[in-house]
């Protein structure tokens, strides 16, 4: 008794070491740590004892203590593993309903899991076409002004040229602007070419082969265009293009050199590469450009010699950032070193002011990592289908356990009899899965612009591989539980009388350790049903309440009107000419020019002061016309309109500001009407100081997407030498036909760009575009986790009321009545799937209000409603899956039950 | 806690230097060995080289030494009878060889050869 009480050595070190240490050396080892445990245990206590023997344990495992896998085992292995996939096959074939429900539902994840390899196989794609790719870095900008810290992928130009200048170690550096995209002409052609202003070392770094002119010298000098292949064939058609003038507005610029289109998988595209040596001629009389903080549209590319350590180059960069800023006041600028493969599938870097629109593919491995755990629960979910159904089944196979092992088959082989068997099953899913896969293929592509652009998901040898591997993995996760299981049962109470063991719950003392056995793996059984439903209930109502969301934000009261209002991008054109031709159609009824869309994501703004010239606040700004405001509904509380038509930015002088602008600089004390009149300061990138007034003070409206706060906002007029957009009220009841008449307006203005129109509720819509294309994959994984779960819920009602059909029909006999068998055989599952949605719907609940609305501070709280439908629909088929089965069961007549068994 | 690694290291580096020739820890615990004659087990030789060398000498090290110094022919080895200490697993003893005897001797001889080259001169003056 008293030896009882002593502190035991963890039981799972001392396995450990059996398990792997040879068996002449396991005992006096095992006897070491013990007699230092009992030492330890008596110097610092039990708990510390056992921490050290457990990493002691793990300590030993070296090459002298672990033991040589003998061949023997594995040559039996083989020669059984033929016998293991024919009895499986038997198996598989006797049961056909349980065999078709592992199938399909392991199916169906395993497309799930399919997918998600071919996406990480497509994003680690990117960029390995180049060579000694692991040398190649781009140069991101740390940039912190006044509190705020970004990065940036971006760099100044001068930081490029102080590279080359001082850094040691790196073989090439490259500058490149991304902000070349002008109208190619030739002779009546006129072709708009998107590309880079690039230095001639590009192409050393990045591999992109040159099919005609010499990669060496075709960017060098000014006014050299290289194209790709299918650039100079739209510009050119068959003719050869190299020599060729092309005028680009009114320069003329000569094509040095062909290049082979750029890869899919490329994270920078082109269809031309323009010399940098051009780009610094037309700006020359810039100041900004060479400063050191204006990072711009230039991206920084470089490539290290062999053996460079990356951390001397970081010093080095340190080194010319710390000299840099001390002439910077305000601003603070560090590089870092990203390399080539991490752009893609790597840190979200900002987009700067002026920057590029977009910075290419990229995905956070944070939303992979997301991803790739709902398709583990979803695969998850069709593991503990087949764990489940294979232990339920599990007294039909005793028999043949019991048997193998009276002839001889140890624990292993058992074992790995029921692995080989879901290997088996899973590799058939993988057949079916592929077929699946190549059905959801498109629709995830197409699910997203994006994904358009992203990936292609097209198969390649090596995802094949991973793809029967993930079967195999999946195959053995399912296999693992069933076969710990049956690997554990011993032959003599497996050939026991099977069928009375299953109908005795009170256990005679002989019997009593195997029944509790059985009995801890339906609590296994049941916990699993548990986890399974909780999940489904999760994707579920997060799918409906996400959704419920979504239609919130989209309805959401911005504060002005987007009703049919179809905003024009008059791309660089001057809009007075669309303007007049629009307004001759009877379809438009008002028209207006803004500089900006906002309560999409764009922002536009500058720093404003009022009386306090120390106080300087950030500023959203928008240059709209005198239609603007009552086209969109804007509600004035004080003041008027703009008044002055100003032909410049500088004589722009009036303002229209909101009621948090007031707030914000205490014009007024918060009363809009003494506003009127106040005069503030503004200052941008484009203009200094100027003093503005307020002539107008309108209601607070959300400037930004939903989930920014509402913050001060100032309108100024527009001004001719403004981008425009032309915002076009409509009111038609053919919008088709309205559309065709603007696109023939359009072409009148631009006959070389297309139409850019989009009503202005669609471009909110695609503002939120990610929020809804997260909605449809949790949605949809939602209905695979409910189809893969109600599959395994089926089956087990199948199975349980089968196995009880005797008890059933006796009961029958006895005068039960149907309700109430029905309520016998359907209650234990009650009780766990409201187990599940006690868990799940608070966790969904709580989800939501701590961690995803807090992001939306003007959101709707989560309704109840929108929780419970979720949690309805599954139960209801859950009921029918029930209730079919329980109902068939007892309407069974129990004198063909009785007797037939 | 790094200090048993780097012997062990250390010692392996060694004795895959000079073949069959003994490293400075080996010979240790060939010596400790020796001196424990009924009692040479592997707790007790760390126990022991711990007292005499007064630092902290871990048990694998020993251990994985023990190991090689029997594929050696150095030591050989017994498991002694079962207690109820230990969690009732038993010993096993260590012995010298006669080779592990040889090997010692010749270690210590070509020690005491060096030492009777050094002229008395420079101690003095050191």
């Amino acid at each position: 008794m008293n030896e009882q009480r002593q502190p035991q050595p963890p039981r799972w070190a001392q396995r450990f070491i059996a398990w792997y240490c040879r068996p002449e050396l396991a005992e006096d080892l095992i006897g070491d740590l013990n007699e230092y445990f009992e030492r330890n245990v008596q110097a610092i206590g039990p708990r510390r004892a056992k921490l050290i023997y457990s990493i002691d344990a793990i300590k030993f495992f070296r090459r002298y203590t672990v033991r040589t896998p003998s061949a023997v085992p594995f040559f039996i292995n083989w020669i059984m593993i033929g016998s293991y996939i024919k009895t499986a096959r038997r198996s598989l074939l006797h049961n056909k309903l349980f065999s078709s429900i592992n199938i399909i539902g392991l199916a169906v994840s395993m497309s799930v899991g399919l997918l998600l390899i071919a996406f990480v196989f497509d994003l680690r794609s990117y960029d390995r076409f180049h060579k000694n790719g692991e040398r190649i870095y781009r140069v991101t900008s740390v940039l912190t002004s006044t509190g705020d810290r970004g990065k940036y992928a971006t760099t100044s130009p001068k930081a490029g040229k102080l590279i080359r200048a001082n850094v040691s170690g790196v073989d090439e550096v490259a500058t490149v602007r991304s902000d070349f995209a002008q109208d190619a002409r030739v002779g009546d052609a006129i072709v708009p070419i998107k590309g880079y202003w690039a230095e001639p070392s590009l192409l050393r770094i990045l591999t992109f082969p040159m099919l005609e002119g010499n990669p060496e010298t075709a960017l060098r000098e000014p006014y050299s265009v290289v194209l790709t292949e299918t650039a100079a064939k739209k510009l050119f058609g068959t003719e050869s293009a190299l020599g060729r003038a092309i005028l680009f507005d009114t320069l003329a610029y000569r094509v040095t050199g062909i290049l082979k289109d750029v890869p899919f998988f490329s994270h920078i595209s082109f269809e031309a590469l323009v010399s940098l040596s051009t780009a610094e001629q037309l700006s020359r009389n810039d100041p900004t450009v060479g400063k050191w903080t204006s990072i711009g549209a230039n991206f920084v590319y470089l490539r290290l010699r062999e053996n460079v350590d990356r951390a001397s180059i970081q010093a080095q960069l340190d080194a010319i950032a710390r000299e840099e800023n001390r002439a910077e006041t305000n601003t603070k600028l560090q590089l870092e070193l990203l390399p080539l493969h991490s752009i893609v599938v790597g840190e979200t870097l900002r987009q700067s002011e002026g920057g590029p629109g977009s910075t290419g593919p990229h995905m956070p491995p944070v939303v992979l990592w997301i991803l790739s755990g709902l398709a583990l629960v979803v695969i998850l979910s069709a593991c503990f289908n087949y764990a489940n159904l294979s232990m339920a089944r599990a007294m039909r196979r005793f028999k043949e356990i019991g048997l193998r092992k009276a002839i001889g088959a140890g624990k292993r082989q058992v074992w790995q009899q029921f692995l080989v068997e879901a290997v088996m099953i899973s590799l058939a899913a993988l057949l079916l899965s592929f077929v699946i896969f190549l059905v959801l293929r498109p629709q995830l592509i197409n699910l997203a612009p994006e994904m358009q652009r992203t990936v292609k998901l097209e198969l390649t040898p090596s995802m094949v591989i991973a793809f029967i591997a993930f079967s195999v993995t999946v195959g053995v996760i399912a296999g693992f539980m069933p076969a710990l299981f049956f690997s554990k049962v011993s032959a003599i109470n497996a050939l026991r009388n099977v069928s009375t063991l299953t109908a005795m719950r009170g256990p005679t003392a002989s019997q009593a350790n195997w029944s509790v056995n059985v009995f801890r793996y339906a609590t296994v059984r049941r916990a699993l049903v548990v986890i399974q439903y909780t999940l489904t209930l999760i994707f579920i109502t997060t799918t409906a309440v996400g959704y419920v969301q979504y239609k919130n934000i989209l309805a959401f009261d911005l504060g002005f009107t987007t009703e049919n209002i179809l905003n024009i991008d008059t791309q660089g054109n001057k809009p007075d000419a669309l303007l007049k031709e629009l307004a001759e159609l009877p379809e438009v009824t008002a028209l207006s020019r803004s500089l900006i869309i906002t309560s999409v994501g764009n922002a536009w703004g500058g720093f404003m002061k009022y009386n306090n010239s120390q106080d300087s606040v950030l500023v959203m700004t928008n240059h709209v016309d005198e239609n603007y405001l009552p086209l969109h509904d804007y509600k004035l509380i004080a003041g008027g309109n703009f008044k002055a038509r100003p032909t410049t930015a500088e004589a722009a002088t009036e303002v229209i500001v909101n009621q948090q602008f007031l707030k914000r600089f205490n014009i007024g004390n918060n009363d809009p009407s003494q506003a009127i009149g106040e005069q503030v300061t503004f200052s941008s990138f484009r203009v200094r100081n100027r003093r503005m007034t307020i002539v107008g003070v309108m209601r607070d409206f959300h400037y930004g997407k939903v989930d920014n706060l509402v913050g001060p906002v100032a309108f100024m007029p527009w001004t001719p030498d403004d981008r425009a957009v032309v915002n076009a009220r409509l009111q038609s009841t053919d919008m088709p036909a309205t559309m065709a008449k603007i696109a023939s307006v359009w072409k009148t203005i631009d006959r070389v760009h297309p139409l850019r129109a989009k009503f202005y509720n669609q471009e909110i819509e695609e503002a939120y575009s990610d929020f809804s294309t997260m909605i449809k994959i949790i949605g949809f994984l939602s209905f695979l986790a409910i189809s893969i779960a109600s599959m395994g819920l089926f089956g087990m009602v199948v199975y349980t009321t089968e196995t009880r059909l005797k008890e059933i029909s006796i009961r029958k006999v006895m005068g039960a009545g149907s309700a109430s068998l029905v309520f016998l055989l359907s209650r234990s599952f009650l009780v766990l799937l409201s187990l599940s949605a006690l868990i799940a719907l608070p966790v969904t609940y709580l989800f939501f209000e701590t961690v995803v609305l807090k992001n939306f501070p003007y959101h709707t709280p989560v309704q109840i409603a929108e929780l419970v439908v979720g949690l309805l629909a599954v139960l209801l088929i859950a009921f029918v899956m029930i209730g079919s089965q329980t109902i068939k069961a007892t309407r069974q007549n129990p004198a063909d039950v009785l007797r037939s068994q | 806690m790094y200090n048993g690694f780097i012997i062990h290291t250390f010692t392996q580096l060694t004795s895959e230097m000079k073949g069959t020739n003994l490293g400075e820890f080996e010979e240790l615990v060939m010596l400790t060995v020796a001196a424990l004659p009924d009692d040479a087990y592997s707790v007790a030789i760390c126990d022991e080289l711990s007292n005499q060398t007064g630092r902290s000498v871990k048990l694998g090290v020993v251990h994985s030494v023990l190991n090689r110094l029997e594929e050696k022919g150095f030591v050989k080895s017994q498991l002694g009878e079962a207690t109820r200490a230990r969690g009732g697993k038993r010993k096993r003893f260590y012995q010298l060889t006669a080779p592990g005897k040889a090997a010692l001797v010749r270690a210590k001889s070509m020690r005491d050869d060096l030492w009777g080259r050094i002229p008395s001169l420079v101690w003095k003056n050191g």
